[in-house]
């Protein structure tokens, strides 16, 4: 199918939606936050599953209140009969703390409990997990950045790095929105939108450099009209593949894979969108031209 | 682009066929006594526990330096330093020398050969100790390299001692290592409830004999309070400790049936045990673990034999623990459980399921989808996904890798994108076909043109996971792997074996080709 959308006409329109949703998206990050969970501040979760149907999260609370643990969170965990249990209360080296919960939940749910998963991480070991995957996706971006700039040009590079923190900041904003928790696989999560989001920004830009090339006639603005047109179908078709899988492991993965799965589709909407209605824009605002290649010509490839 | 030499296809389809083959050791690993290689399902798969333990060198270094106490000083005297005000603080040593000997002081303390007191490290060109001085104080304190060497010897043996404990308890296939400087790594596989192990590893077990003295001001001793609460006087002097054991089994005494542990010394402590226990007769002993009395039995008769019992107020439990503790051996200096991970059998047995179901959902799905939008050039794009996830698989097995939970979402998510090369290719071959009239020339254009456009989608993909892998841990590095070698895959699938395809479909039916 051949498109023809004018895509130029509503660059400003979604720039200033764009605009506002990042302003949105900080201020909750900075002031609501985000909700981190054991990995990176440490604490102890413990899921359980247990035979009688009719215990219910006040339950499995009120044994756990007896223990005096602080803060404690229990919801339930995809099934009826399944539960997530958060304590925030750091442990003391090798005190035996899990130990007490399981016999207090064993005696007053008056069963043997089913302890699915126990993990606990103590405070030094969250701050550095913290570290590692700020880190960690600061210096993807930064690799990005130089590939761009190797491959294209330094306006291409600003254009995909704005694209890409456009991306990263949103995908936080609607995690902090909606109190999604932030763990060791949500860094997978972002990191992998960042290559996704890259990935579809440098088809784009491609065709924007060769077309540029090709036309140097035409103004930028034309030139990223017709290359994105040119390039929409496959934007579109690759979208729709990831999307499956992705649905097909949100929906059936389990209930580990929810918040992970559902990062990563966010991240491919606003990825899909950006490489569109952001990182095209922005090499008009850098007024790139055919002339812009001139320089570099020579290093080209192709 | 079009055209393949023999030897190039040959070369593809033996690869295809190699990793494919590899793929399929997976489900003959049983009985299959020549090539065993697989893919190891990670502890979240098939259940398990995961420690990581961290040493606490603090209450080491401070006995180290109390060790070196003796040394010193004699090494002041005999080099006529006279010195007060000497102390023994948390990480260093200090003393004050009354004229200024400085400069003799730095000639005797960092000389290289035949130091007696601070040694000279050969590997790194330095001394054990460091010098501060200040007002004619003097400090003395480890050197950068002097704590790491000892810190080394610490983390080294103590995996040694964690080692021993956790094969005492028969637990199957653990995998004991180093990470860092400080931290050890135990994977457990299969392991339902780490409580046991994590009372075990949470003791150093430094196990002494010392006398108890009834002189109340008597030097070198200190209070203690008994196993059955009495406050005795312990004789700081060690007669022996748990180095000297060979061997700790926990028994039932004939007469009482109370729990016990029977213990073998080596000759020196056989020799040391007897001389002290004949010459003591009547006196009460104790037996001090971890600064505490665990028992404190009077002296009936010597005890020459090397061999001899613990009794307390043990539950049989206690007893086998602390048989298991004496026999591995003490760790040289606490360990603390950082982080803890344990799952379930059955929570890893629904995460296979689940993982499993996704997979083939979303695999359908997408084939479905190809095949819906490009027809026979999209069955040649599934031949290719298929062969890709062969050759993932295959790989994963070369490497024996670990496969975790976001490792299969690392799988699902290479289907969704393996096929963005091939989407690539043939939109840009249908847009070549609008102005090209020459088919074969059309489709040779499309994948010569996407090629770059390919490779630099990917490899911006393939740097995020070449990050991910260095920096992350555990669980998340089974999804860069998966979805890092997914990509290789994926180029070889996209540019080899479909490119190969759609050429010899191209070139038989050059009449009749819709895109």
């Amino acid at each position: 199918m051949k498109y023809n959308f004018n895509f130029v006409n509503y660059f400003k329109k979604f720039n200033f939606v764009s605009l506002i949703l990042v302003l949105l998206s900080l201020f909750f990050v900075l002031f609501k936050g985000l909700n981190y969970g054991i990995d990176f501040k440490g604490g102890t979760l413990i899921e359980v599953r247990v035979q009688n149907n009719d215990i219910r999260v006040s339950d499995i609370r009120n044994s756990l209140n007896k223990l005096n643990l602080g803060d404690v969170n229990v919801k339930n965990f995809g099934e009826k009969s399944d539960f997530l249990i958060k304590i925030e209360k750091k442990l003391n080296n090798n005190d035996s703390l899990i130990s007490e919960i399981k016999t207090s939940l064993d005696q007053d749910l008056n069963e043997e409990v089913n302890y699915r998963r126990v993990e606990s991480v103590g405070p030094k070991v969250s701050a550095e997990l913290l570290r590692s995957g700020v880190i960690s996706i600061g210096l993807a971006l930064l690799m990005m950045l130089f590939y761009i700039w190797f491959r294209f040009e330094w306006q291409f590079s600003l254009g995909s790095i704005i694209a890409l923190f456009h991306d990263v900041i949103i995908t936080l904003g609607i995690f902090s929105l909606l109190s999604i928790e932030i763990n060791l696989s949500i860094v997978a999560a972002v990191l992998t939108i960042v290559g996704y989001s890259m990935n579809d920004t440098v088809v784009i830009y491609d065709r924007i450099r060769e077309n540029l090339s090709k036309f140097n006639k035409l103004e930028i603005d034309q030139v990223s009209n017709l290359s994105v047109n040119e390039t929409l179908s496959r934007t579109l078709i690759t979208s729709v593949t990831t999307l499956l899988a992705l649905f097909s492991i949100f929906i059936l993965g389990g209930e580990i894979l929810k918040g992970f799965s559902f990062a990563m589709i966010l991240g491919v909407i606003i990825g899909t969108y950006s490489s569109i209605f952001v990182a095209s824009p922005v090499l008009r605002y850098l007024r790139v031209s055919s002339k812009t290649l001139e320089k570099k010509e020579d290093k080209i490839v192709p | 682009m079009l055209n393949f030499t023999k030897i190039k296809i040959i070369i593809i389809y033996l690869i295809l066929f190699l990793l494919t083959f590899f793929a399929s050791l997976n489900l003959f690993y049983d009985g299959n006594p020549i090539l065993k290689k697989k893919v190891n399902l990670g502890l979240d798969l098939q259940g398990g526990s995961y420690l990581l333990l961290e040493i606490d060198t603090k209450p080491l270094i401070k006995e180290r330096l109390q060790d070196k106490v003796i040394e010193i000083k004699k090494f002041l005297k005999k080099n006529n330093f006279k010195y007060n005000a000497f102390t023994i603080n948390e990480n260093s040593i200090s003393f004050k020398i009354e004229n200024d000997e400085n400069k003799k002081f730095q000639n005797l303390f960092f000389s290289v050969k035949d130091n007696t007191i601070n040694q000279y490290i050969d590997q790194y060109r330095t001394h054990q100790f460091d010098l501060e001085v200040k007002n004619n104080i003097y400090q003395i304190k480890f050197s950068k390299y002097g704590l790491l060497t000892l810190n080394n010897a610490a983390v080294n043996q103590s995996i040694e001692i964690v080692r021993r404990r956790i094969d005492d308890l028969g637990t199957k296939e653990p995998t004991i290592i180093q990470r860092g400087e400080k931290r050890i790594v135990v994977e457990l596989p299969g392991l339902k409830d780490p409580s046991r192990i994590k009372d075990l590893l949470g003791k150093t077990a430094q196990l002494n004999f010392r006398l108890i003295t009834d002189k109340k001001d008597d030097f070198g001793s200190e209070k203690m309070t008994s196993e059955t609460g009495e406050e005795v006087i312990v004789n700081k002097k060690i007669i022996m400790s748990g180095e000297n054991l060979v061997d700790a089994q926990p028994r039932v005494d004939n007469q009482s049936n109370n729990p016990m542990v029977a213990f073998t010394l080596d000759r020196y402590g056989a020799q040391k045990f007897g001389k002290v226990t004949t010459n003591n007769i009547g006196k009460r002993l104790a037996i001090v673990l971890d600064n505490k009395i665990i028992s404190a039995p009077v002296i009936r008769e010597s005890i020459t034999g090397g061999s001899g019992t613990i009794s307390g107020n043990f539950s049989f439990q206690e007893v086998t623990d602390l048989a298991l503790l004496l026999r591995s051996g003490a760790l040289p200096t606490p360990i603390n459980i950082v982080e803890e991970r344990t799952v379930g059998p059955d929570l890893g047995r629904d995460s296979i399921i689940s993982g499993a179901i996704s997979l083939i959902i979303g695999f359908v799905l997408v084939v479905i989808y190809m095949f819906y939008k490009y027809r026979i050039f999209g069955l040649i794009a599934n031949i290719s996904l298929i062969s890709n996830l062969l050759m993932l698989i295959g790989i994963l097995t070369i490497l024996e890798a670990t496969l975790t939970l976001p490792g299969i979402a690392g799988i699902i998510l290479t289907v969704g994108m393996a096929v963005d090369a091939n989407v690539l290719i043939y939109e840009r071959i249908k847009e070549e076909l609008r102005t090209e009239k020459s088919i074969i020339h059309a489709f040779d254009m499309g994948y010569s043109r996407a090629k770059i456009t390919v490779l630099d989608a990917n490899i911006t993909t393939l740097l995020a996971t070449v990050i991910l892998f260095i920096f992350g841990t555990g669980p998340v590095k089974g999804f860069a792997v998966t979805l890092g070698i997914g990509i290789i895959t994926t180029l070889f699938s996209a540019y080899f074996i479909a490119r190969h395809l759609t050429s010899s479909f191209v070139l038989r039916n050059r009449e009749n080709i819709k895109l």
